[in-house]
């Protein structure tokens, strides 16, 4: 019956198409906006994951994400050197400037000064120069995105290409000059801002004078020590707050989810997904049963069970929504492919797969139902009227 | 055992809310295997309801239904299906062939509804399908036999589980004269058998020289059987 019930389901090609589509289309909402929604938050904290060497961060008790810097003394920095446990801590200024490109025109970046001697907090990947470059006088790192986009020079045309910024080339920061030394490949940030490394001691020239200028201190634990109470360690003696990296990305994650609307747009979309899906899915599939109620009726009077019937909707519910589902996501990955170069942001984890691989199951769920309520409560006798 | 069906004051009430209709009212009649019984009268008589009866697929209200002396009403769900399964052909009068499987695979149903592997039903039915004239047919699907090919092939489907009875609801209603005169020919040829009954409801006269006897109804009674 198996085969007889595939047949019926792929037999009205038009209905059939219909069916799929539905479920594709909600598959493809219900995997490519989460993913986007993944990739959108991961890049909220992109700038903790590309700094692997720390352990432990240390920041004011206040802070509530990566990008809300209050910043500290720099004599907190020799205090958290001095606690058990601690390898070695070092100094990063993280801030926002105004750079200045040579057409006169203003571009916000992130700066981030790495300590001087250690340069520990540096970009990944460096894809020009030398990390070393930065003890260069006036020497600045740039990061890729930044320097062929928004740092990127005027095209000598009109309309024409814009020129990358490369070594050599000059920028004002703060009315400070910056050399460019090196260009960086690092994760997107969320504000999609030109990210421009350079020491700390530089940082702070460039940035206005204040009288904390410390925006964290990175920590390495040493070997064997169990961070969490290094971290306790840390706040109890210092007063600071201290996370470990997986504490300060969760911090910067839920700070995002609880206090942007990011979460809300997302999850309308993804509803609103899947509530077409649903319609479009459980519409076609009831419309399928309605047309092929006789067809059933006559299987009924045939001997066929209800047990048998079930059996048969549930198949075509499964085949409908395993090629649909198999077809939203594989168009969301094109889609994640397609983009991969592009500022988008996108993330395609496998939980992603669940959670739409549920979503589609719940549709066929509730579309297979009504229609096998339908041809439960179907009487035999149907089949004799003209 | 000859009688295949034995009705006995048979009753069944349509309650449609704000009046009651009376489709069978204390039928009696019974149909012996070999033999083919037409039964006959105007539309509304009540000839559905009683093949529906008869064919398990509808319960009366009051009355006693036995086929091959077995009586459905106390049978249990399961087991009446299967006895309807194996025991009952339908004949339909819109044919109520799947549109989506070829001949072929139309005819199998009964078979695979009865346990046979697919590849088994296949051959099996592609037999039949040679004996209803239709060998060479059997990769057609619906829409591409005419309505007389259709109903041949409805016959096969009827047929090819050798059930003790066939019931035939208006069998040639929807076919011009002469396809109408080829598939009574081929019901009286290849359906009647001394271990088989066929049951045909029908309405047009020009087929009433094909029954062995005919019951007629009208109000939900049997009037004469002749």
């Amino acid at each position: 019956m198996n085969y007889i019930a595939i047949k019926m389901l792929m037999g009205d090609k038009g209905k059939y198409i219909g069916i799929v589509m539905g479920l594709t289309f909600a598959s493809l909402i219900m995997t490519q906006q989460p993913a986007i929604f993944t990739g959108f938050i991961a890049r909220s904290y992109s700038f903790i994951t590309d700094l692997g060497l720390p352990d432990v961060w240390v920041m004011d008790t206040k802070v509530q994400f990566i990008d809300d810097v209050k910043p500290l003394q720099d004599t907190e920095l020799y205090r958290v050197r001095g606690i058990s446990g601690v390898e070695w801590a070092m100094p990063l200024y993280k801030g926002v400037l105004k750079a200045r490109m040579s057409d006169g025109t203003f571009q916000t970046c992130n700066v981030i000064g790495l300590d001087d001697t250690t340069l520990i907090g540096a970009p990944p990947i460096l894809l020009e120069g030398k990390l070393e470059d930065l003890r260069r006088n006036d020497g600045v790192i740039v990061d890729i995105d930044g320097a062929t986009e928004k740092l990127a020079k005027p095209a000598l045309v009109a309309g024409g290409k814009k020129i990358p910024l490369k070594i050599g080339d000059n920028l004002e920061l703060n009315d400070r000059r910056a050399i460019v030394v090196g260009i960086a490949k690092v994760t997107r940030t969320f504000q999609s801002q030109p990210v421009i490394y350079t020491t700390y001691s530089r940082a702070k020239n460039y940035a206005p004078s204040e009288r904390k200028q410390l925006s964290f201190v990175l920590v390495k634990a040493k070997p064997g020590q169990d961070l969490h109470e290094l971290t306790q360690r840390i706040h109890a003696q210092t007063g600071l707050a201290a996370y470990t990296r997986q504490e300060f990305m969760d911090l910067t994650f839920w700070y995002l989810m609880k206090n942007t609307g990011i979460p809300i747009n997302f999850g309308v979309s993804v509803l609103l997904g899947f509530i077409v899906g649903a319609a479009i899915a459980g519409q076609t599939f009831y419309n399928f049963t309605l047309d092929n109620l006789r067809q059933f009726g006559v299987l009924k009077a045939m001997g066929a069970s209800n047990g048998v019937l079930l059996r048969m909707i549930l198949l075509q519910a499964l085949v409908a929504g395993s090629i649909g589902y198999g077809m939203g996501v594989g168009l969301t990955a094109l889609f994640g492919f397609a983009m991969r170069h592009s500022i988008l942001a996108f993330k395609f984890p496998w939980q992603l797969l669940l959670f739409s691989g549920t979503g589609v199951s719940l549709i066929c769920m509730f579309a297979a139902l009504i229609s096998i309520i339908k041809v439960m409560r179907l009487e035999p006798a149907i089949v004799f009227k003209s | 055992m000859n009688i295949a069906v034995r009705c006995e004051n048979l009753t069944k009430t349509y309650d449609t809310g704000e009046q009651k209709v009376i489709a069978l009212n204390a039928v009696n009649l019974t149909i012996e295997l070999g033999e083919l019984m037409m039964l006959v009268g105007p539309s509304g008589c009540g000839k559905t309801t009683l093949i529906s009866v008869i064919a398990g697929i509808l319960d009366q209200d009051e009355g006693l239904c036995e086929l091959f002396g077995e009586n459905l009403l106390t049978m249990k769900s399961k087991d009446k299906l299967r006895f309807r399964a194996q025991k009952i052909g339908f004949v339909f009068q819109a044919f109520n062939l799947l549109p989506s499987l070829n001949a072929a695979e139309n005819v199998s149903i009964p078979l695979i509804i009865n346990g046979v592997k697919r590849d088994v039903a296949k051959r099996k039915a592609i037999e039949v399908l040679e004996q209803v004239g239709l060998g060479d047919r059997w990769k057609s699907f619906p829409s591409q036999l005419s309505g007389g090919q259709q109903q041949r092939v409805a016959i096969a489907r009827a047929l090819v589980h050798s059930p003790s009875l066939i019931v035939c609801d208006e069998p040639t209603s929807a076919l011009d004269h002469a396809s109408g005169h080829n598939v009574m020919n081929l019901l009286k040829e290849i359906a009647v058998h001394k271990d088989r009954a066929l049951v045909i409801v029908s309405h047009d006269s020009r087929i009433f020289s094909f029954a062995d006897r005919i019951a007629e109804m009208d109000d939900g009674h049997i009037l004469t059987v002749s």
